[in-house]
């Protein structure tokens, strides 16, 4: 049963990682990041039946930490929209010096 | 003064000096006054100070207005300046009375505060009251006193006048603290601070770049010296622990006679002492430093702070007595530099050169008499020459004058120094005239005035010393007396040489000029008459003991002989028991024969002829007005040049360091390490530039390179 859920598990990131790094649509790339994470909480339920509890309570950590990352990320996301009229990710570079 | 001397010493016997113990009177109300009247004269300078210096940058003339409507800060000076050094003199005074009748023979060290411990190594603010500062305070307070009065006179129409009265109060302080300081340390401030104002009063008038240029060359050779004097403490320190006077003669038992250390610290010592009191070859500073107001000349330049460096050895004379090399390198010097400064001085036509040239074979002179163990001698002659010298240069600060004022009414550019211009002068300012002949023929060493006794009394030591039983190189020592006795007769030479160019023969000034040539003001001759007082009488308080039955010392007229040999017995005592030990009894007849009676007789019939002869010979002479005069030619070319002394240091001294210090800015810094440093930072600008080239901005970039990332960690984690 482990090694079905740790295949998906592992299906579910390739895809994210896959869009984080195809997709130049910043809200696409969002999805795709939740995507990743999910897939990591698949692999923590996975193993929380082998090993104990604790898989299970960092499930609860990492939504918390998404949900958090969500709103700053819209956030931030919509600022951008506002300045540029655009979200995507190519028609500006503010991230260096 | 000395009438005021002469007239303490005849009451020696009063009830006062019966008392036993020397109670000293204020003694550092002396050192005080000066520093206060400093402080107040500086803040007229500064209150005065914006006006005063745009003056001086502007060529000097400022308008003060006429003498009664001038503002405060050019009239007050007048009263401070001379009147903290009256008070300072009258104390000085009050002191030396009490001191009179009492045998003193240990120092009163007054101490007020420590200045610094370290360890167990302490210096206090400390005054030494003994006979030898006490003598060094009466010549600065006294012929400082009345040199203040003449600048009063002298510097009243000038626009730094309340700054040039802070200068000189200001080095009136110094100067006591270095007679005073009862240790090396103490002297070494006043060393230092002397040779400040030297530097300050040279260069007083600043925006004239060549009297700028000899202020700091002043500073700068001074600083050659003061290397020596740091040296020698050192090797005192290492020595004694302390660098106070009293511990440290106390230690000097110890020392071994003529060994390398005594010899060595006496050596470093003589070299400050060649620097500040202007012996070959540190000498070039003088002649130049008389583009400093007149005044100062006489004050800095000749009576007081060139002599510190004889006071240096009279005080430190255990030291000296103690090495044979050191003594004979002190008494070599001053007397090589005694003959050779007056070969100059027979060429010179600044009437100031003349008399710096003079100083300087002058204080040679001290130098003999402190290095063949004569301390009192030489310490005598200082004071003498501090009477005559300050005469000759107050005298030729009053002719200065009368000049720069007969040249300013034709707005003639003349030079009011050349005594080529000058002549006949007599007939236009005959006080003046008077009281230099006095001191000329006191320099020249006529009799009885005071420069026979003191001078002669060096010549005849010199003689005495290498005559001594077990002396060292007598030979060296008889070589010295004869240059002595020859430099003495180009002293009467030149000194009568400027006075028949200045006073004598028809006027060269020009016929218009020569109307506006005044006699000085009384506030300018009164000081030259009573050091003319001093330069007659200032010689009988030491009248020899073999001279004072005979016809030069009166048949025996005078109260005393020797008095200042006496008096100044407990500083000198301890060399003496030294010299007597190692070199036995001195001679009592020169190398060829002859007693000292008859050696004086001699020596003063022979400076009578050559001022007579001078007087004839330059007489007859041709003079013309510097600007018509032919350039020198011959020996008399390379003495007018000054022997090309100060090209040679130019060229073999000067030059090279410039050069090596232009090496070591334009090689040494500026390329290799300043190269050094940029480079480190262009390498650096340049690397971030490079690193700086990842950094796109843009989120797929670092999406992507941090997806990579991840998985080589993993790559290699796993594989």
């Amino acid at each position: 049963m482990i090694n079905e859920a740790l295949v998906l598990s592992a299906i579910i990131f390739v895809i994210g990682t896959f869009g984080v790094l195809v997709r130049r649509n910043a809200i696409i790339m969002f999805l795709c990041i939740e995507l990743q994470l999910n897939a990591v909480n698949v692999a923590f339920v996975a193993f929380a039946n082998l090993y104990g509890i604790e898989g299970q309570i960092f499930v609860f950590f990492v939504m918390t930490v998404a949900a958090a990352e969500a709103a700053v990320g819209l956030a931030i996301i919509i600022s951008i929209f506002r300045h540029y009229e655009t979200v995507d990710v190519g028609s500006f570079n503010l991230l260096k010096w | 003064m000395t009438a005021l001397l002469t007239a303490a010493l005849a009451q020696g016997g009063s009830p006062a000096a019966e008392s036993g113990a020397f109670e000293p009177f204020l003694p550092g109300l002396i050192v005080l006054l000066p520093l206060l009247g400093f402080l107040a004269n500086g803040a007229l300078a500064l209150a005065h100070g914006r006006d005063s210096a745009n003056a001086v940058r502007a060529g000097g003339e400022l308008d003060l207005g006429e003498r009664g409507s001038r503002p405060l800060t050019h009239t007050l000076p007048s009263w401070i300046g001379p009147g903290v050094l009256g008070v300072a003199f009258v104390i000085t005074l009050v002191n030396f009375t009490r001191m009179l009748g009492v045998e003193l023979a240990e120092p009163v060290v007054v101490s007020y505060w420590t200045w610094m411990a370290t360890g167990t190594f302490t210096v206090d603010a400390a005054l030494q009251l003994d006979q030898l500062s006490f003598l060094m305070m009466m010549i600065v307070t006294g012929v400082g006193f009345l040199i203040h009065l003449f600048s009063v006179g002298y510097m009243q129409d000038d626009a730094g006048y309340p700054r040039y009265f802070a200068f000189l109060n200001l080095f009136v302080f110094f100067m006591l603290v270095l007679v005073m300081g009862a240790s090396y340390a103490l002297m070494f401030v006043g060393w230092e601070g002397v040779g400040l104002c030297s530097y300050l009063l040279i260069g007083f008038w600043f925006s004239d770049k060549e009297k700028a240029d000899a202020g700091k060359k002043a500073f700068i050779v001074n600083r050659i010296g003061d290397f020596g004097f740091l040296v020698a403490m050192f090797l005192l320190y290492t020595t004694f622990g302390t660098l106070d006077f009293v511990p440290v003669f106390d230690g000097t038992e110890t020392l071994v006679y003529g060994g390398g250390l005594v010899t060595a610290i006496t050596l470093f010592f003589f070299l400050g002492a060649a620097g500040k009191s202007a012996q070959i070859p540190l000498y070039v500073w003088l002649p130049d430093a008389m583009a400093g107001p007149t005044p100062v000349s006489a004050l800095i330049h000749a009576a007081t702070m060139v002599t510190a460096g004889v006071y240096l050895v009279a005080r430190s004379s255990v030291l000296f007595a103690l090495s044979p090399v050191g003594g004979a390198t002190v008494a070599g010097v001053g007397v090589l530099t005694a003959l050779f400064a007056a070969t100059i001085a027979l060429q010179q036509h600044d009437i100031k050169k003349v008399l710096a040239y003079s100083t300087v074979s002058q204080l040679g002179y001290m130098f003999v008499g402190v290095g063949v163990g004569a301390y009192a001698a030489g310490v005598f002659h200082l004071m003498t020459h501090a009477f005559f010298k300050a005469l000759l240069f107050l005298g030729s600060g009053a002719v200065i004058h009368s000049m720069h004022h007969a040249y300013h009414h034709t707005h003639s550019h003349e030079d009011a120094q050349d005594m080529r211009n000058m002549g006949g002068l007599k007939a236009h300012m005959p006080i003046t005239w008077i009281t230099m002949w006095i001191a000329t023929l006191a320099i020249a060493g006529i009799w009885p005035l005071a420069g026979f006794f003191s001078k002669d009394e060096i010549i005849w030591q010199a003689a005495a010393f290498g005559g001594a039983e077990t002396a060292p190189y007598p030979l060296l020592y008889s070589l010295y007396w004869a240059m002595a006795l020859v430099a003495a007769m180009l002293t009467a030479f030149y000194m009568t040489r400027m006075m028949v160019m200045t006073f004598h023969g028809a006027n060269r000034t020009g016929t218009e000029e020569a109307k506006h040539l005044h006699e000085a003001p009384a506030i300018m001759w009164v000081p030259l008459a009573v050091l003319a007082v001093g330069s007659v009488f200032g010689g009988w308080i030491n009248v020899p003991e073999a001279l004072r039955t005979s016809v030069l010392g009166f048949g025996g007229a005078l109260p005393m002989s020797e008095w200042l040999h006496h008096w100044l017995e407990p500083i000198t005592a301890r060399a003496h028991e030294v010299q007597l030990e190692h070199l036995g009894e001195v001679a009592h007849a020169a190398p060829i024969g002859g007693g000292e009676v008859a050696w004086a007789i001699i020596s003063t019939v022979a400076a009578l002829a050559v001022v007579v002869a001078a007087f004839r010979v330059v007489g007859a002479q041709k003079v013309v007005p510097a600007a018509q005069s032919p350039a020198p030619t011959g020996f008399a070319k390379v003495l007018y040049n000054k022997y090309y002394v100060d090209e040679h240091y130019d060229r073999f001294i000067v030059r090279p360091i410039l050069g090596a210090s232009r090496f070591c800015w334009k090689v040494i810094d500026a390329t290799i390490i300043d190269g050094t440093v940029n480079a480190v930072g262009w390498i650096a600008k340049g690397l971030g530039w490079g690193v700086s080239m990842f950094q796109t901005g843009s989120v797929n970039t670092y999406a992507f390179i941090l997806t990579l990332g991840v998985l080589v960690i993993l790559g290699v984690s796993i594989f």
